[in-house]
């Protein structure tokens, strides 16, 4: 019996109110790929930062080799062969590529020494990388490359990725793959984390599933079906969204030759844009994050206001109406960030109900607030969406992630909204709320409302849109229906490898 | 009207004097701003710095311990602003302000006794055969030392930026802390360190207005050159060199419009007296159109928690 590379033993950590790790046991072997699958919430970055050092463990044990491990900071994980490529990436933008490389070693050579190095190391890779780019310009794609380098150059035993592909096209993900195997074919370990489960089928060794911070099961990806994985992890069986048939009416919103420029340093100007959408039809819009997704979202909402006739409701220019305006013609949107855009977080769900739906609910009279009215309908958004808060007096960031995700949605569905806009309907929610979420809006389509869904979740997307386009440097695709198109199509769709050299391993 | 009394050598060597406090005080604020933490408090660790230095060079006798001492003052001062800011996660802007307000009281109340004296000169620098050259003489070789080493500082914290790991360190925690502190680095220590070099850069010069520059003490001396030296590091773009440039600017306007004022220009007083703040913004606004860069963790606050 060999010995582990990493032996973790009754991990637990509780913080107030909430155990996000209770007696969490697994190993690790030399040279393995191995997958920690769980939803959100379940305590895998808890889990992660423990590894890395971020975080003390309350109780339990970590052996490395054999040996206790107890790293009291991320300098001592990295000294001991521990990297981490995180899933908000911890770059910096203002710097360049050497630079934010550098402050993730601890003794880097000279910037000149360290560039030639970065060269080196990603050709060998099949990661071509310039050192001397600056951060806030690259690519999601890119930008995951440096933080890969950076763990590689440390010569790492382990290499622990968060959520890596959750910014990729699927040609990204092919390179990035490969790149996984060669590592793991030079006897690296990697704890990769994940809840994209074809993708741990297709890549990992042996699963480790969690569960509300307990370690509910283990697996061998490669025999077990998605959907058993997929039931281990939600702890139920899952319902997926029913589909019906739905009767296509007349086109509600219309674009066309709609270019925006963008109104940040480090924003997506929208490029010549046409799209047309029909009552009861649902277009899902897919493509990797910053490529002009909070743009469009922001123009169709009235947030930026574009040239008159680019953007049409029911035939009526709109293109210069504020966002008051167009919720009184119908036309309403749910921003992608649920704290500080679709909702004020230190409001009530009264007074958030009250922030979106005052014109079209009727809530106010003559410049006053009718809040018992605002409070019925947030009322009645919570019983029928079930989300679970003591009341409608609480605030907003009280609620987890995927219970707001539901107000938020539930608050513009439940006002009968003739065209609908959303922007990750689904981000970061567990899967029964997504499903629930998907749901709804399934039935608010068939009830002949036109939808458009901007996601990044193309199994979302697959699985309501009627046709499904892609935004790619702040370009659309022609939309095409979304039954039958391949994998491969929607990559290209999304702009492929974005140029990015295909790794020669 | 009579411009020809007006000396140009004298003119550049005074204007050189003038823009020093300044120059001291927004390379501090540059550092601290570099680190993402926005204090407000400059004038008030400024005028602290004034009355503590001219106190302590009164009764020693000694105008260098003074700058010392301004130093530690100024430094002393923006520890109750890290603490706040820092541990207790108080507002920035609101700590800042009363700083400001704090060390005007507090240098009043410390300086009531000290009013009309006047304190040990600082000697200028003599270098033989340099010195008595016309012209470069006492424009570039017959200043104080305090003078020179605010130069050096402002060349020390560019290079100190520009190529060195703390300098990087410094930038990465000023630019995403949360990321900085991923990677392992001591964001809230880092910027503490960063708060009382601000502080100490601040008290010097305040200690400079009060020593060399006047020299003598009054309440309120300062007069706004914190609030200038606040505006001075975001016109300058976070840049250390072009915090020169502005601080020289700003002090040579002065210096001119009191030379014309001396000379009796049919302008109103008032207009003159005006003009340093508005040209040095004016230049610096048109200067600072190319990307300006603040860093982009500026004035929000760190909590290891998230």
């Amino acid at each position: 019996m060999t010995v582990p590379l990493l032996s973790l033993q009754g991990l637990t950590k509780a913080y107030p109110g909430v155990v996000a790790n209770d007696q969490v046991s697994f190993d690790i072997g030399e040279g393995e790929v191995h997958a920690l699958l769980g939803e959100n919430g379940a305590g895998k970055s808890t889990l992660v930062k423990m590894i890395y050092g971020l975080v003390k463990p309350d109780s339990g044990q970590m052996l490395l080799r054999g040996a206790p491990f107890a790293p009291a900071e991320p300098r001592a994980a990295r000294a001991d062969g521990i990297a981490m490529v995180f899933q908000h990436f911890s770059l910096f933008d203002a710097l360049n590529v050497a630079e934010n490389i550098a402050l993730g070693m601890e003794n880097p050579p000279a910037m000149r020494d360290l560039a030639s190095r970065i060269r080196e190391v990603s050709e060998t890779y099949g990661l071509p990388l310039d050192p001397y780019r600056t951060v806030g310009d690259l690519s999601a794609g890119e930008r995951q490359r440096v933080e890969i380098i950076r763990c590689l150059l440390q010569d790492p035993k382990l290499l622990i990725m968060d959520e890596p592909t959750s910014v990729l096209t699927p040609q990204e993900v092919e390179i990035l793959f490969e790149t996984l195997q060669k590592l793991r074919s030079e006897g690296t370990s990697i704890l990769y984390i994940s809840h994209k489960l074809e993708e741990i089928r297709k890549l990992c060794d042996h699963a480790t599933i969690l569960r509300l911070g307990k370690n509910v099961g283990e697996c061998t990806p490669a025999e077990t079906s998605a959907r058993d994985m997929a039931e281990m992890m939600v702890g139920t069986a899952l319902k997926t969204p029913t589909r019906s048939d739905r009767i296509m009416g007349n086109v509600a919103l219309d674009i066309s030759g709609l270019s925006v420029p963008s109104p940040s340093a480090f924003g997506t100007s929208l490029k010549n844009i046409h799209l047309s959408l029909r009552k009861g039809e649902i277009l899902g819009i897919g493509g990797v994050a910053g490529n002009g997704q909070d743009e469009l979202l922001a123009v169709l909402s009235g947030e930026t206001l574009s040239a008159p006739d680019a953007v049409k409701l029911h035939g009526q220019p709109i293109g210069r109406l504020g966002p008051v305006a167009r919720r009184r013609l119908g036309l309403l949107s749910a921003p992608e960030e649920r704290l500080g855009h679709a909702a004020a977080p230190d409001m009530s769900l009264t007074e958030n109900a009250m922030l979106t739906a005052a014109v079209r609910e009727n809530l106010v009279n003559r410049g006053f607030l009718n809040w018992p009215a605002a409070k019925a309908f947030a009322k009645r958004v919570i019983s029928t969406f079930d989300v679970r808060t003591p009341g409608p007096e609480n605030a907003a960031r009280s609620l987890s992630g995927g219970n707001l995700q539901k107000f938020v949605i539930g608050r513009e569905v439940l006002q009968r909204p003739e065209v609908l806009v959303v922007n990750q309907p689904t981000w970061g929610v567990d899967a029964s709320a997504a499903a629930a979420i998907r749901q709804s809006l399934l039935d608010l389509a068939a009830g002949g409302t036109a939808l458009l869904c901007i996601s990044q979740d193309l199994d979302e997307l697959m699985e309501i849109s009627d046709s499904f386009a892609a935004l790619n440097e702040g370009r659309l695709s022609t939309p095409r229906a979304a039954s039958g198109l391949t994998v491969d199509e929607i990559g290209l769709m999304m702009g492929g490898a974005h140029g990015m050299e295909v790794a020669h391993v | 009207m009579d411009l020809s009394a007006i000396n140009p050598v004298l003119l550049i060597a005074s204007l050189m004097v003038a823009a020093t406090p300044l120059l001291l005080a927004a390379v501090g604020e540059l550092v601290v701003e570099k680190s993402g933490v926005l204090n407000l408090g400059v004038e008030g660790m400024m005028i602290t710095g004034a009355i503590a230095g001219f106190a302590t060079a009164v009764e020693s006798g000694s105008p260098l311990l003074g700058f010392v001492v301004a130093a530690i003052a100024g430094a002393a001062l923006s520890t109750l602003f890290a603490i706040l800011t820092q541990f207790a996660q108080a507002n920035q802007v609101a700590s800042g302000l009363s700083l400001t307000l704090f060390g005007l009281g507090l240098s009043a109340l410390m300086g009531q006794s000290y009013v009309g004296i006047k304190p040990p000169q600082m000697q200028d620098i003599h270098i033989p055969v340099l010195s008595d050259l016309p012209v470069v003489g006492p424009i570039l070789f017959g200043h104080d030392i305090i003078l020179y080493f605010g130069i050096a500082l402002t060349a020390a914290i560019w290079a100190v930026l520009k190529y060195s790991r703390v300098g990087l360190i410094l930038r990465a925690v000023g630019e995403n802390h949360d990321a900085a502190h991923a990677l392992g680095y001591k964001v809230v220590r880092i910027r503490i360190l960063a708060i009382l070099f601000g502080g100490a850069c601040a008290g010097m010069g305040g200690a400079y207005i009060s020593l060399i520059r006047v020299p003598q003490w009054t309440e309120g001396m300062t007069a706004g050159i914190g609030w200038i030296a606040l505006a001075l590091v975001v016109f300058a773009s976070w840049k250390p060199w072009r915090v020169l440039l502005g601080a020289y600017l700003f002090g040579g306007v002065t210096v001119v419009q009191l030379n014309l004022q001396a000379a009796g220009v049919a302008i109103p007083v008032e207009y003159l007296a005006m003009s340093p703040y508005l040209i040095t913004i004016v230049v610096l606004v048109i200067l600072s159109a190319d990307k300006s860069s603040a860093p982009a963790a500026l004035g929000r606050n760190f909590h290891a928690s998230r």
